[in-house]
């Protein structure tokens, strides 16, 4: 049994880069390659696009990060965990497979199923976010459980080359290879809430690696065109030292480390994952070397006993149009255009937004530090059951152009579908993974 | 003197559904104590009245050291649903840092 585990994470999204994964499956010296490839609303989207068309459904980089990175995971014997199968790991592992013979490469691929727990709804499920029935928010779309390391340890233990899931937690792709390789225990949670610790920083990839962290002159991050994307070593203990490929760009320091530990966390004392009630309040940092920090001190309690339901609804549409003023008197042009939209759709839409970019538009304040800038970007936003209702407010702002204050230039108009997502808890003995394996 | 939490300290933005989470970490140790006495859970959300309705809950994480704030009912819905330019709230760390204390 190896003493030490080095894990590469090499995709924080789905739509993140291509190139810092293959360069961790080159360089890295990994035993394992993790890509993140889901996020909440995510495999919404991705169960409409299955609704539309059975075979698609998974994550529409698929081809082109399995195209890159098969002949080098081959090459230096490096497993791949990831979840980008999204709502079909079916589909997205005969994908890989097909991929894989036409690069003449032998691989096994281990589809893990079971997240997609749809038919088991039956509407009246009160929603964590709302306190309502989930059926009260809209016609529901999808609905898919988050499954933990032990829906991922039998697809590992087929000894499969790449393992696609669907719905799993993120730091349970990191936790999984860890229990795997050294026979940890479930059950010991301490142990398991150091490892969700290990996997948390590891998600998002390249924010460990200074990725979104530099502010010029304050935080600054060299060579950020080149991000390299982290790897860890976890020795058998559970200590963490985390790491990056020599030459590649970022930073991995004390700070970097600590904006990711805290990223997206509620209570730190109690992050609630499938495999673990995580403890990160005694997790000790230390930096060993250049881009070298270790991690100890994560701890745990017992995992929960309800699993995590992402639902997806149908919320209607939204419709946006932008027009920009510029010059002398822009924010007063800009304004009289916004209050004339406003009067134009009063009572017509569910929700109406307007906004001027450039001076509120982001923080919906600027806290006292106003200035008149040179240009508006003037921003109207509105929510509507139907495309059709929706579609009006980039009329309107297109209408704008003959019939609006003076000056205005440069109008676009957006329509797009929306999916909003609700949470519930569902007992886990009614989420029932499975493994299937496909050879190319 | 007055200065800016954006002096003194760094900060990412997280969301969860309508959730806002803000960390807030010193560049040096010896500014946590100023933190914690002064970033209140009710200074900040006196100071972010404009971008969260809900409550606000501070969480302290001395080992690190840092703070994490937990603003409910802040993202105008939420990731999908929101009419807001910025949806998931990620520029609002930059809003806790406009906040001044007393160094």
């Amino acid at each position: 049994m190896k003493t030490t585990i080095r894990i590469g994470c090499g995709a924080g999204f789905s739509g993140d880069r291509l190139d810092p994964a293959v360069i961790l499956a080159e360089k890295g010296e990994l035993d394992y390659l993790v890509l993140e490839c889901l996020a909440e609303r995510t495999i919404a989207l991705a169960q409409k696009r299955k609704m539309q068309d059975p075979t698609k459904g998974y994550d529409p980089l698929l081809e082109r990060r399995m195209e890159a990175l098969l002949p080098v995971l081959k090459k230096n014997k490096v497993r791949l965990i990831s979840n980008m199968g999204a709502a079909n790991p079916v589909a997205a592992a005969e994908v890989v497979c097909q991929l894989a013979k036409k690069l003449h490469l032998n691989v096994t691929v281990a589809a893990v199923t079971g997240d997609n727990v749809f038919t088991q709804l039956t509407g009246v499920e009160v929603a964590l976010e709302t306190g309502q029935p989930i059926r009260a928010s809209g016609q529901l779309l999808s609905a898919n459980a988050y499954m933990g390391t032990d829906a991922i340890l039998p697809a590992l233990a087929t000894g499969a080359d790449i393992i696609i899931t669907g719905r799993v937690a993120d730091p349970s792709l990191v936790v999984s290879p860890l229990v795997h390789e050294f026979g940890w225990s479930l059950e010991n949670f301490e142990q398991v809430g150091q490892a969700t610790v290990i996997g948390h920083l590891m998600e998002c990839a390249g924010q460990l690696c200074g990725g979104y962290f530099a502010d010029p002159g304050k935080k600054d991050v060299p060579d950020m065109a080149n991000l390299g994307h982290p790897f860890v070593d976890v020795s058998s203990d559970g200590n963490a030292v985390f790491g990056k490929v020599a030459g590649t760009g970022g930073i991995i320091n004390l700070a970097t480390v600590k904006e990711q530990l805290l990223y997206e966390v509620m209570d730190p004392s109690q992050y609630f994952t499938p495999d673990v009630v995580a403890d990160f309040t005694q997790v000790r940092l230390q930096e060993i070397g250049p881009d070298q920090v270790l991690a100890t001190g994560g701890r745990g309690q017992i995992r929960p006993d309800t699993l995590k339901v992402s639902v997806g609804y149908q919320a209607g549409y939204i419709g946006e149009g932008e027009i920009s003023y510029a010059g002398t008197n822009a924010l007063a042009r800009a304004q009289l255009a916004g209050e004339t939209i406003r009067k134009r759709l009063e009572g017509q839409l569910q929700d109406l937004r307007v906004d001027y970019i450039g001076c509120t538009s982001a923080h919906r304040t600027a806290f006292g530090h106003y200035l008149e800038p040179y240009e508006i970007r003037l921003r109207v936003a509105g929510k509507a059951a139907t495309a059709a209702q929706a579609a009006l407010v980039g009329e309107e702002v297109e209408a704008l152009y003959t019939n609006g204050p003076a000056g205005g230039g440069g109008a676009r108009k957006y329509l797009h579908e929306v999916v909003g997502i609700v949470s519930v808890l569902m007992p886990r003995e009614k989420v029932v993974p499975a493994v299937t394996l496909f050879r190319s | 003197m007055k200065k800016k939490l954006y002096d003194i300290a760094h900060s990412r933005a997280g969301d969860k559904g309508n959730t806002l989470t803000l960390s807030l970490i010193p560049y040096k140790e010896e500014y946590y104590p100023l933190l914690l006495s002064q970033v209140t859970a009710g200074a900040v959300k006196k100071h972010l009245s404009k971008v969260v309705a809900g409550e606000v809950s501070r969480y302290e994480l001395p080992n690190l050291p840092a703070l994490l704030f937990v603003c409910q009912q802040a993202l105008s819905g939420g990731v999908t649903t929101s009419l807001t330019m910025d949806t998931h709230g990620k520029t609002l760390s930059y809003a806790l840092l406009e906040m001044e204390i007393e160094v």
